[in-house]
């Protein structure tokens, strides 16, 4: 453990855990749009349901998730610490800022991207988790499946908009995150790092889309 | 001579590390043909003249080599241009009637002495926690007794070229040092001769680094992007390399 405590620590160290934490958070992501994406069958959420039941079952599935959760979480606290702690290493602030001559603004803005996103997390686990995963039986009982829990939350437009915000700040947080999570583990070679670029931003990209067209595409009514 | 160009200097003015600062400013008409510490010279000897006290600024070889010369130019380290330093920097860079504000490097690990001023003997600090590098001693030995392949001697030179200017920290949102460290750990654990120490120098100089103030990485690229030797982010993957595989090996 102690060979560990460096994640924790150092500098380095604490990039590094971002780093492994991150990624396995993209990994999630592919699965997790791979699911949703089922709705698109459009046949009434069946195959959909089906992939769902797999997951709430299957105890490989379950015991990732916990393992997932724990990622989450240390991504999350590693992270509001990180961005704290480096706004205290220059208490004078600069009279002139030039930021965008030599970076980008989503490069600079991962702790409010980040933060964005938890604000979302929290409604949407709230929305579909909590339901799917703690009152299976009730949902059951009321012969209410996943896809009629889409179906009612985005019927509502206000849900739908705040989705789509979460995309975005999703789709601008993986676009720093992917290709950096990389170069924090030491991954930098003039061979492969344009290559993790450019997948790091065709992720960053369509994974968000494929998100961000289930809301609107539930609250249109082209899915049914 | 070229015409003279009207300018407007937004220059801080900190008396010591105690005190709050502030900027003040002035008008001043500068050659083209000027370097931008040419242009503080005749500033300061506008200042004098007129029984005020002149602005403190660090320079020394004024040809890009030494490292001192730290200005923050219109919110950019050593100012607009790239791959060059302060003193490499010409007036002919602006236009006239601009207003150009300079301030000193902003970051805990560098506080200012005065004015323009900083100390930037935390990495003198850094580099010292690394320690030294074991040779061999005795007989000279035959020149290219020790072979280095030319790709791994590029790269070793190219981190080399790092002057100790601190740009990459006072670019970096954070406060960073990683670019000048990351720097300063590839020169040396790229060759044959930095071998016994390489793992016990990274994990020193990153502790020593911590130990100042500065911030945690977050690749925003702004080092790099601001570094007057164009000292690649790369270095940063390297030194992250180095520190993991140190850690994993229990140093
Ligand atoms: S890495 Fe570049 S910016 Fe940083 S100290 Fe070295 S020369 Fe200056
Ligand atoms: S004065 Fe030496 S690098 Fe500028």
């Amino acid at each position: 453990m102690k060979l560990l405590s460096f994640l924790f620590t150092s500098s380095i160290g604490r990039k590094v855990l971002m780093a492994v934490t991150g990624l396995s958070l993209v990994a999630f992501l592919l699965v997790h749009a791979g699911i949703n994406a089922c709705i698109f069958f459009n046949d009434g959420g069946e195959t959909f349901n089906h992939a769902a039941e797999f997951m709430a079952h299957n105890w490989l599935i379950r015991a990732s998730e916990i393992g997932l959760f724990l990622g989450l979480i240390l991504h999350i606290a590693q992270g509001l610490s990180l961005t704290a702690n480096n706004n205290q290493k220059r208490n004078a602030k600069y009279g002139a800022s030039a930021g965008n001559a030599n970076s980008k603004w989503y490069s600079r803005s991962m702790g409010i991207l980040g933060s964005l996103l938890l604000i979302f997390l929290v409604m949407h686990l709230k929305h579909f988790w909590v339901v799917s995963r703690f009152t299976n039986e009730i949902q059951e009982a009321a012969g209410s499946t996943l896809f009629d829990e889409m179906v009612f939350v985005f019927a509502d437009p206000i849900p739908v908009i705040v989705y789509v915000i979460g995309c975005i700040s999703l789709a601008y947080h993986l676009l720093h995150g992917f290709q950096s999570a990389f170069q924090s583990l030491g991954i930098n070679h003039p061979a492969y790092s344009p290559i993790i670029k450019s997948i790091g931003a065709g992720f960053s990209i369509i994974v968000p889309l494929v998100f961000a067209a289930m809301p609107i595409a539930m609250h249109l009514g082209w899915i049914k | 001579m070229s015409k003279l160009m009207k300018l407007n200097l937004k220059v801080w003015r900190q008396k010591n590390a105690e005190s709050a600062g502030n900027f003040e400013e002035y008008k001043i008409d500068a050659s083209p043909d000027m370097s931008f510490l040419e242009m503080f010279d005749v500033l300061n000897e506008q200042l004098i003249e007129t029984g005020k006290e002149p602005v403190a600024f660090d320079h020394d070889c004024r040809e890009g080599i030494c490292g001192m010369c730290s200005m923050v130019i219109d919110g950019r380290p050593h100012g607009p241009k790239q791959g060059v330093t302060t003193c490499q920097l010409h007036m002919r860079s602006f236009n006239d009637g601009d207003t150009i504000t300079v301030e000193p490097w902003r970051a805990n690990g560098f506080p200012v002495i005065k004015d323009l001023t900083v100390n930037r003997s935390a990495f003198d600090r850094i580099i010292a926690a690394g320690g030294f590098v074991s040779t061999n001693a005795g007989n000279a030995v035959d020149a290219n007794s020790i072979l280095v392949p030319k790709e791994i001697a590029d790269e070793a030179f190219e981190a080399a070229t790092c002057i100790g200017c601190g740009a990459c920290v006072s670019a970096c949102k954070n406060a960073s040092a990683m670019l000048f460290v990351g720097a300063k750990v590839t020169q040396l654990a790229m060759l044959p001769q930095g071998q016994p120490e390489r793992q016990s120098r990274v994990v020193a100089m990153v502790n020593q680094m911590d130990a100042e103030g500065f911030g945690a990485c977050t690749n925003t690229g702004a080092c790099a992007a601001e570094c007057p030797k164009q000292i690649p982010l790369s270095v940063i993957a390297t030194l992250n390399r180095e520190y993991i595989s140190a850690k994993m090996n229990g140093k």
